[in-house]
């Protein structure tokens, strides 16, 4: 039924491990498990793919970039999404600016109003973005553009570079906006049966606003109602 | 079309920078219209093979005799992998254009209007990707599990496998699900106000079976789940919840994961926001501390009125709509319906639903049909005489815990309009006197 066939190759190894099990294999038995499956993830094996980086700083690689460094590789790999001041294009996310939105009726929540770490911006950055091309910015790259954006919001100062070291002490403005302990529920509601309430009044109606697309015939990029 | 953007109100806009921040994709929706046309064809083939080449009666009920009980049917393996009736061509996933700026970052909504029972078909299960679906070879893909462990391994898909299964009904929600209508009501459909919600049977592994395997140190507190797609989505998991009912599933509803839903692995993780269940799961470390992630302190986190925001809201709280009558679904005359609709809870069972007909006022229960499993959606119904007139239509989910689903305007009055997750508010449902039903919000 599924689809994860064994080549012929693994088939082989299967049936000389048979074979080999009644001979001793060296360390083996520190190695594995219960099921003892798989193989055991070497260093080199884990260092390529363990990208993640922690607010204190854990995970970030050597290397290093300027806030000049990073307006370069954020006007050749960036600009043309986020804009050349991080104000964002057309939908596409606003990096900057905002500040002292949070409690206003539309807020803008962005890396200098909204984000509580640095270190996720490298992250963020190493992993994911350029959209286009995930992972193809170097680790000098990546401290660059970080840097950049911490200026664009008026973070770090122009002659700031971003490394292992400088990047955990960077202090966010919005670092203590942010409840870790989730509160809810927010609401204990009653469960009344009977004469719950006095009146019943429609305030909203999604009638008449043709923002829904049709829900029958063909997938089109139609709105209608 | 431009112009019907310009005419979005900004909370749609924002609901766009919060869920899409990717650009269009090449590949648009062949898959779904090929296989459609490709049942039509098969119809085609099996009338043709039929004996009697005489016109269609207008009416194919008694007294006519339809050709379809006087010819020979498609044979099997007509289609190798079945395919809905062309009939049900309407049953698709659809998106809402412009909700996301493209299709690739970006969702599109089961329709629970035509469902039926709790699972949701594969091939309808509502989708979300943060850089596109992306095409694993199994025989390629590797799941590594280290950090703060004794035994740091790679696994094969076969290796996994071969791991003692398990199997459970559980739901996923976006916690974006309705997020578009915090200010107001927009949207006139059941499956984009709600299709953000699916269900299937998961089949994996016991997230615990893997750690128990690689042997947690004793300061291992957290784990750190991270996708093989172009966005690497990555989320920190405590390890309290990690031991208890996460599952790395690899099977959906009885087969293989569907490519959208993560093939060849993902995480299921029960009553949880849809984020954490991390698709297409290459790497799962073990640490001290989160990991304070991208989608989980830009996206993910909750903003109040005052300002702050809430982090590490994982639950999903009780939650229920009314599937029938809606507006995909209106009423066609006088007399008895079954009121019907989903209910369900990431805090375990769902104990009761009481479904109201009068915008709240009065309230009665509902009758719940089995099975009724903890963090699954569960079916409800209640017999309902409409007399023709006008009614509001809402019901009310009651968990395990005790808690009450909530109004929105006691939601609102808590966390304000800006928080664009977590809206588990009441559904209000307008039926109309000529039976149309409509989206509605009260005050």
């Amino acid at each position: 039924m599924f689809s994860f066939h064994k080549t012929p190759r693994l088939l082989a190894s299967t049936c000389c491990g048979v074979i080999l099990a009644s001979v001793p294999i060296l360390g083996a038995a520190e190695q594995t498990g219960y099921y003892g499956y798989g193989e055991p993830a070497t260093d080199e094996q884990i260092a390529a793919w363990d990208i993640d980086v922690r607010p204190d700083g854990m995970g970030l690689p050597e290397g290093s970039g300027s806030v000049d460094e990073g307006m370069a590789v954020f006007e050749t790999h960036c600009a043309s999404c986020h804009g050349a001041f991080g104000e964002g294009m057309g939908r596409y996310p606003k990096l900057a600016g905002g500040d002292g939105s949070l409690t206003e009726d539309r807020p803008e929540k962005t890396v200098g109003s909204y984000w509580p770490y640095a270190s996720t911006l490298w992250d963020y950055i190493h992993r994911a973005m350029p959209f286009f091309a995930p992972q193809s910015l170097t680790d000098d790259q990546v401290y660059a553009v970080t840097a950049y954006v911490l200026n664009l919001n008026y973070i770090v100062e122009a002659d700031f570079v971003a490394n292992k070291e400088t990047l955990p002490q960077v202090e966010m403005p919005n670092h203590d906006g942010f409840i870790w302990e989730d509160p809810r529920p927010v609401v204990n509601n009653e469960r009344c049966m009977e004469n719950c309430k006095e009146e019943v009044t429609v305030s909203e109606s999604a009638a008449g606003k043709n923002l829904t697309p049709s829900t029958t015939g063909p997938l089109d990029e139609g709105i209608t109602e | 079309m431009l112009g019907k953007l310009r005419r979005l109100n900004q909370d749609a806009s924002k609901i766009a920078l919060e869920e899409s921040e990717r650009l269009p994709s090449e590949e648009r929706r062949r898959f779904l219209r090929s296989g459609l046309f490709t049942a039509g064809g098969a119809m085609v083939g099996g009338a043709l093979a039929g004996i009697a080449p005489k016109a269609l009666a207008s009416t194919q009920y008694p007294p006519e005799i339809p050709p379809w009980t006087r010819s020979l049917g498609a044979g099997v393996v007509t289609d190798p992998y079945g395919v809905p009736s062309p009939f049900e061509k309407d049953v698709i996933r659809r998106n809402v254009p412009w909700l996301t700026a493209d299709e690739v970052s970006s969702i599109s909504f089961t329709p629970l209007q035509h469902l039926k029972g709790i699972i949701t078909p594969n091939g309808l299960f509502f989708e979300r990707h943060h850089a596109g679906r992306p095409e694993i070879d199994p025989q390629q893909h590797r799941l590594m599990i280290h950090g703060l462990v004794d035994r740091p391994i790679i696994l094969s898909m076969e290796d996994l496998q071969r791991f003692p299964s398990v199997s459970q009904i559980n739901f996923i929600e976006c916690p974006a699900n309705g997020g578009m209508e915090w200010r107001g009501a927009q949207l006139n459909s059941l499956q984009f106000l709600h299709g953000m919600v699916s269900c299937a049977e998961w089949t994996g592994v016991r997230l615990s079976t893997l750690l128990q395997e690689v042997g947690i140190k004793p300061e291992g507190k957290w784990l750190l789940a991270e996708g093989a797609d172009g966005a690497a989505m990555t989320r920190s998991i405590p390890m309290e919840k990690a031991l208890d009912d996460v599952i790395v599933a690899y099977a959906q509803n009885g087969e293989a994961l569907r490519r959208e839903q993560g093939y060849p692995v993902r995480l299921v993780v029960p009553g949880w926001e849809g984020n954490t269940h991390v698709k297409w799961l290459r790497r799962l470390e073990v640490g001290d501390k989160p990991w304070m992630q991208r989608e989980e302190t830009s996206k993910y986190t909750d903003l109040m009125p005052d300002g702050t925001a809430h982090g590490f809201t994982w639950v999903m709280e009780a939650k229920s709509v009314i599937t029938s009558p809606c507006p995909e679904m209106p009423l066609k005359n006088k007399g008895i319906y079954q009121i019907e609709g989903l209910a369900w809870s990431g805090r375990g069972k769902v104990k009761a639903v009481d479904v109201s007909v009068d915008g709240g006022q009065n309230w009665q229960q509902a009758q719940l049909r089995e099975p009724v499993m903890s963090k699954s959606l569960t079916r409800f119904a209640l017999e309902w005489k409409w007399d023709g007139n006008p009614a509001l239509l809402q019901s009310r989910v009651i968990d395990e815990t005790g808690y009450v689903q909530p109004t929105l305007a006691q939601l609102k009055s808590v966390r304000g309009t800006n928080s664009i997750y977590h809206k588990n508010a009441i559904q209000t449902w307008k039926v109309n006197g000529d039976g149309s039903v409509v989206n509605v919000q009260l005050s």
